[in-house]
Order: structure tokens, then sequence, then C-alpha cells
């Protein structure tokens, strides 16, 4: 049975089927529902026409593409150079701790995803992460608990 | 929307632009960019906005969000024109007093200024030391223009310079008038951007196309993406001049997705100027046709080298291929495609305006006119720089950057990103251009300067740029995919205290193989960071090898975590802030760190108050005995308790 993604075809129309749209079609995919799944692939493959290999392809080598299911909130928590300095690898393992991120780099209970990110381009606030958005400069210890406890 | 089809019409449209601006009126400008609003500028401007509606003042004071003002570590950022009075800091809470003090009487809210060593309070912007010893001829229109308006552009003279090009110099004169300028790439090779436009000039086809790269990949450097966002229509006015001396009939921006307000603003800015007639069919009314489309990067540093991402653009993973052939000859779609990043073409306008002359009259001999640093890490005022080639690096981190904050001791710079390297005190005087930095074994790159400070590890900060390389490198050619991840392993043994002798020598061995015969420049550069850390701070591999010891109290795997029961003030905060809860103690009582259950998160460092200054980081050490449980701690004067 042919897998049908409404997203997919929804976004796909929106470039009109032109092939080297494939990026920027997967792109708004993944920021409508934060992963790509596997009838979304499907889709775009062919309502693109590009074998799904290629999709793959791209879809894999990317880091803005996640080929698993998210969880509800999103953490990027930024590993530039100039966070690392100012120690970001710390802040790192907090935010691990803190929100009980897996291996998967979501948590159990599908509540939170950490991203590791390379520069979000605020270096003066470093070390900084992001959370659905909101920037935090320097969180604390309880800035993290508080974020980990709400709903 | 007026249709721009002359420069009659562009300078009459100026005209009333400069016609309607009241001088008199009160205008209160607020830095949007990406720093500020991380710092929340966006609430202090719902905040002005509330205010303003509160006291009737909505029709008396104009409100102008603005590009990034560069000093970022101070944001939000806003002035008061026009009496020029910058406020530092501004918080959603202090717009009330801002408004009742600076906008309704002439007033000064002199918590927010910003104030000098003597406690002076610094009323202008431009007198504050981090701006006066600049020379932002790029940068500095940001902090006037709102960048989703283009008659803010307008009205400071934007697109003249393409009206110049357009209707008084041939494409043949306005690429003598580049090349003369001697510009040279702002992205990182410094390839004279002359001669590659008059590559793709000269090559075969009727199709070619431009590309801004604005793949700002490497961590810790943000000026593209600050330019792009608060300064669109110059970047785009550069480019379609380059596209008319180039003989391109369409442009691509090709932009990082994870710089959203920049994406925005430039979408806002090509269709204000597809609607004014600056792009389309017709461009100003010259018979020029050229467009614009923004390819959204999804995330790959690599992309950001040239041929990959013109793969990018066609659709495709954006690997590098072997350039026998130059981008600029045959590049996307196999047309000629001369590519330039943000800076690069931001300062084409300038030149073609001010003349190749002007431009030649700053900078070094072999590098001219200014560039734009990213100053981040361990410094004090972190920011964007802008200086003219030939400042020296004492003179952006100490003068303008304020040196290194607390009494840490400075000790390394490291420019060019992961490609680049590592600069040490003793060359704190050297010039900063191409060719200077290549000399002492690092290189420009695209403007990062991260400051490093004593509790930077050079051993690690190897091993952080080989990792992010690591993780960055496609894998097409093996020199890269496996000499990077070969380095890796060995620089991660010796921070986790398993470096073994000949250890350094087995890094300079692999890194020949990988400078010499990887494919593109990722590869090609990546032993930078190693060999420049080797060559400057060989000690610091050899206490990690053989002494087992990380002199900067960096490496996990190297360090604990003590609380000197002399210095304890019992005062809870490292032991609350402990999410493995390994710090035990009371309430007057010497807190101690169980060795066996901490993690080495590093939080109770951060959380123990700079006054007490109680937890150590040990190193090659071993940790001394825990006191006795029960024991009380020793009073500071004055006593503290929590």
């Amino acid at each position: 049975m042919t897998q049908v993604s409404s997203t997919a075809d929804a976004v796909v129309d929106g470039h009109k089927g032109d092939k080297s749209s494939l990026i920027q079609v997967l792109l708004e995919i993944q920021q409508q529902k934060h992963w790509l799944s596997e009838s979304d692939l499907k889709s775009v493959s062919r309502e693109l026409d590009v074998p799904l290999v290629q999709v793959y392809h791209v879809a894999t080598f990317y880091k803005a593409f996640s080929l698993v299911p998210k969880g509800e909130h999103s953490i990027s928590v930024c590993l530039g150079t100039a966070c690392h300095v100012r120690g970001a690898p710390r802040l790192l393992g907090r935010i691990v701790d803190t929100f009980k991120i897996g291996p998967s780099g979501t948590s159990a209970d599908m509540r939170f995803s950490l991203d590791k990110v390379n520069c979000l381009g605020c270096c003066a606030l470093g070390p900084v992460m992001l959370v659905d958005g909101e920037y935090y400069s320097k969180p604390s210890q309880e800035d993290l608990e508080q974020l980990a406890a709400a709903d | 929307m007026p249709r721009l089809s002359s420069v009659a019409e562009l300078d009459a449209h100026c005209d009333d632009l400069v016609a309607a601006q009241d001088a008199s009126k009160i205008c209160v400008t607020i830095c949007s960019g990406t720093g500020c609003h991380a710092s929340r500028s966006d609430k202090v401007y719902q905040a002005f906005l509330d205010q303003f509606d509160h006291h009737g003042l909505d029709d008396q004071v104009d409100i102008l969000r603005t590009g990034c003002h560069g000093f970022c570590e101070r944001g939000t950022i806003v002035t008061i024109l026009p009496q020029d009075v910058t406020y530092m800091r501004v918080k959603p809470d202090d717009v009330a007093e801002i408004v009742t003090k600076s906008v309704l009487t002439n007033e000064v809210v002199d918590r927010l200024v910003h104030h000098d060593d003597d406690g002076q309070g610094v009323l202008r912007e431009d007198d504050i030391p981090f701006y006066k010893l600049q020379s932002p001829a790029v940068f500095g229109m940001n902090r006037f223009i709102d960048p989703q308006s283009i008659d803010s552009y307008i009205v400071r003279g934007g697109y003249s310079a393409l009206a110049k090009a357009l209707f008084q110099m041939s494409p043949e004169q306005v690429l003598d008038e580049v090349k003369t300028a001697e510009l040279r790439g702002r992205g990182g090779g410094g390839f004279p951007a002359g001669v590659k436009w008059q590559t793709t000039r000269d090559a075969p086809g009727d199709i070619k196309y431009v590309v801004v790269n604005a793949d700002e990949g490497d961590p810790g450097a943000y000026m593209d993406r600050s330019l792009l966002e608060g300064n669109p229509h110059r970047v785009l006015e550069g480019l379609i001049i380059g596209a008319y001396a180039i003989g391109a009939g369409q442009g691509f921006v090709y932009v990082r997705q994870e710089y959203p307000i920049a994406v925005d603003n430039l979408l806002v800015a090509l269709d204000q100027a597809r609607e004014y007639g600056l792009l389309g069919p017709n461009v100003l009314g010259s018979g020029m046709a050229f467009d614009v489309e923004v390819h959204r990067g999804a995330g790959a540093f690599v992309s950001g080298e040239s041929s990959a991402l013109m793969s990018a653009i066609e659709g495709r993973v954006g690997e590098p291929r072997p350039k026998y052939v130059r981008t600029a000859v045959s590049g996307i779609w196999d047309r000629p495609t001369n590519l330039n990043n943000v800076e690069t073409w931001a300062t084409v306008p300038l030149i073609i305006d001010k003349g190749a002359e002007w431009f030649t009259g700053i900078g070094t001999e072999n590098s001219k006119g200014t560039k734009i640093f990213s100053l981040v890490g361990a410094v004090t005022n972190t920011g964007l720089v802008e200086v003219p080639m030939g400042t020296t690096l004492r003179q952006v981190v100490f003068d303008i950057g304020g040196g290194v904050p607390g009494d840490k001791k400075f000790k390394a710079v490291q420019t060019g990103g992961p490609s680049g390297g590592v600069i040490p005190e003793e060359f704190l005087d050297l010039q900063i251009d191409f060719d200077e930095l290549a000399k002492a074994g690092s290189m420009m790159g695209s403007g990062g300067m991260i400051v490093m400070d004593q509790d930077t590890c050079m051993v690690d900060m190897a091993r952080y740029y080989l990792n992010f390389l690591a993780e960055e490198s496609c894998g097409k050619c093996v020199p890269c995919r496996e000499g990077i991840s070969q380095m890796l392993d060995v620089l991660t043994r010796i921070c986790a205290g398993d470096g073994r002798e000949g250890d350094i020598e087995l890094l300079e061995e692999i890194s020949e193989v990988v400078k010499g015969w990887s494919l593109c420049a990722l590869g090609g550069t990546a032993p930078n960071p190693v060999l420049s850390t080797i060559t400057h701070f060989r000690d610091e591999y050899e206490a990690h090898i053989r002494d087992k010891r990380c002199p900067a109290g960096a490496c996990k795997e190297l360090i604990s975590y003590y609380v000197d029961p002399q210095k304890c003030q019992a005062c809870m905060i490292c032991l609350k802030s402990c999410p493995a809860g390994a710090i035990s103690g009371g309430k007057n009582l010497v807190h101690v760190v169980d060795q066996d259950l901490c993690t080495k998160c590093g939080a109770c460092l951060d959380a123990c108050p700079s006054r007490f200054d109680a937890v150590m980081v040990l190193s090659g050490v071993p940790v001394p005995e825990p006191v006795a449980p029960g024991t009380q701690v020793t009073r500071k004067r004055g006593g503290a308790s929590g």
C-alpha cells in the first residue's frame, strides 16, 4: 500500500514540484512536524520524482533533519567555541542530568529533546541554551530544574 | 510603494524621505539583532509601546527596531535620539523610567548608561571605548536603520552606489574598480574578489550566477549574520552590482537555517526590492534583469565550501567535489558561478561609492580595507568589532575588548575557526592581516576571534575542534575522514590521561597526510588547531601525557573537584546545585565532595560564590582526605551564613 503523508504533499505543492527544492521541502516538513517519518520521505520522493535513496541521502546528511520523533519540548545547547571556552561542556552535562536525556537525545517520557548545536550566534551570552525558542544565558541549576518541572 | 525606474526617481524618493524626517522628533532605537533578541529586546520594545500608549506619546515619538550594534554583551541596547543617549542592558522593567526621564524630560537615567573605568558615565555610544577605537565602515550603518524597511536604507544613501554603477560605469569599469581596490574575500581564503569576478565574466556561457555565502558555520563567529539580518539591503546592493559587472541574471543567497531573523529580514528585503524595481526584469530602469532566490542551509559545516554549497543549492547533498575546473567557470548546474561571502558583498557598494582609492587607503600592503571580527570567549567586551586591517591583536583584545575578565590571565587568542590556530601572548603585537596571521600559524578565516584564559586547556581545545571537524567531515575522501578521526582518537586519549610517549609525533605525522591530500579546505586545514597548539603549548601536551595532569583544570578525567575546608562557609549553595547529590554537609558544617559520586559536572564550581571561592579544581595531585564528618566551618571575618 502506498503510504501518504498529507504534510509532505502540501509542502511539495508549495514548491511546485521542483526537484532542486528537495532540501527546502524537507526543512519545511521538519519545521512543522519536528521530524521526518518514513511516509513523509516516501511522499516527497514520489511527488518530487527524486529516488528515495537520494531523499534518504539528504535527510541523513544534514543535521537539521531528524528521522526519529522528537520530545514535546526542544532544548538546544550551544557548543560553539565561545560557549565552549565559557563552560558549555559543563552546562551540557547538567542539562543531560537534569532533564534526564537518554542516549537517543530524548527523555524517556518524551518530554524533552536535546540538540547540540555549533553556534547560535549569540556568543556574548554564552554559555547559551535555547528552550522552545527562548534563549537562556548562563542558566543556573535552579533555572534548569524549574524548566524541567514546568509543563 | 514607489516603483523606481530611473536614477532621478531614486534621488527624488530619497529627497522626499529626507524632507519627511523631523530631526527634532524624539526617536527611540532598540537593537533587535539576535544577541539583543536573546536578551529579550522584543519585550523591551513592547514595553516602550505600552509606555507611549500610557503617556499618549504615540504620535510624538518614533520607535525603530535596528540591526545589531555589535556590543552584544550589553544588550538590550536602546538609544534616544536626537539627544543621543545610549542605555545598555535595558530590561523591560527599566522602560518606564527611561520614558519618564529621558523621553518626557531631558534627564538621563544614569544607572543604565555605560560607565568607564573611573565610574564616569558615558552618554554617547560613539564615546564608549569599545566603539571609539573602531572604524565601522561596513557595519556602522546597522544601528541607524530598520532592516525591514528599504526606505530606512535609501534615506541614508542606500542604492546610490548601484545607481552609479549602472548609469555611470560600464561593467568593465566596475570590475576594474573592485580589482584596483584589491578587495580580498572576507570568507576565509582571502582570494582577490576582482580576479574571481573576472574569471566568471570571461567564462563561456550566457547564463551566469552570483551567490552570497551566508553559511557562516565557523562556531564562535557571527559577523555575517549580523550584517545580513541588520542591513540586508547593503548585501543585496553589493550583489546586484556584482551581477552587473559579471553579467549574471540570477543570484542566490545560501543562509543557515539557524539564523531565522536573518532569513526573515532577507525575505522582506527581497520583496521590497522587487516592489521598488531594484530587482526584476528591469533593475532601476537600466534594462538589466536580475533576481535573487534564498536557500536555507540544513546544517552542514562543509556546505560552506563553494562547490559543496552549489550542490546544496541544486538540492543535493552538500559535498565538495574536486575543483579541477573552478566553480567560477563551472558551478551551479555547470554554469559559471561567482561566490563571495556576506561581508565581501557588503563592502562592494562602499568601494563603488567612495572609490577604490579610499579603500586602498585603509589597511596594510596586501590586505586593504576594514575587517569585522567576532570578539568572543574570555573577554570583557564581547561583540562585533570592525577595525582597519593592520590593527594589532593587542589593540583588539585589550583596548577594545577590555582584556580578560576577572583576575584571570590571558592565554591565547584563536582565529580562523576550525581551520585556524591559536596565537599566544608573545605574538599579540602582530598586525592583523591575511598574511601576518598565516605566518603565525593561524589564519584570518571569516573573522572569529576567540579569547582564551588560563582555564582553557589547549589540548582540549584541539580536541574540541577535531571533534567538530570529525562530525562535519562529509567522509568523501579518505585522508580527511580517517585522518581526522584518528587524530581525534589520539587527542581524546591524551585528554583522558591515557596519552603515550610518541603521541605528539604521531599527531604531527597524521597532520601531514591530512593537510596534503584532502579534497577540500576542510581537511586541508583541519590539522591547524592541533599543530598550532603543539607549537605554542607543547608543555601542556606533555603535562597530560607524562604527569597525567591538565594544567588548566579543564579535562574531566584528569581533575577532581574539592571544597577547601578553610574557605568553605557552609552556605549550602554548592550542595543544592549538585545534580548528583555528591556533596554532603549542613548548616555550619564543612561541605565535602564524595569523589565516588561526583560526575565532575562542575555545577559546584559555577555555583560557589566568588567571595568564598571555596571549590577548587585539582589536577595531577591526590585529593586530600575529607575532613571528619561534623567539622565546623572556619568563619571569615564579618561572618557569613546560609
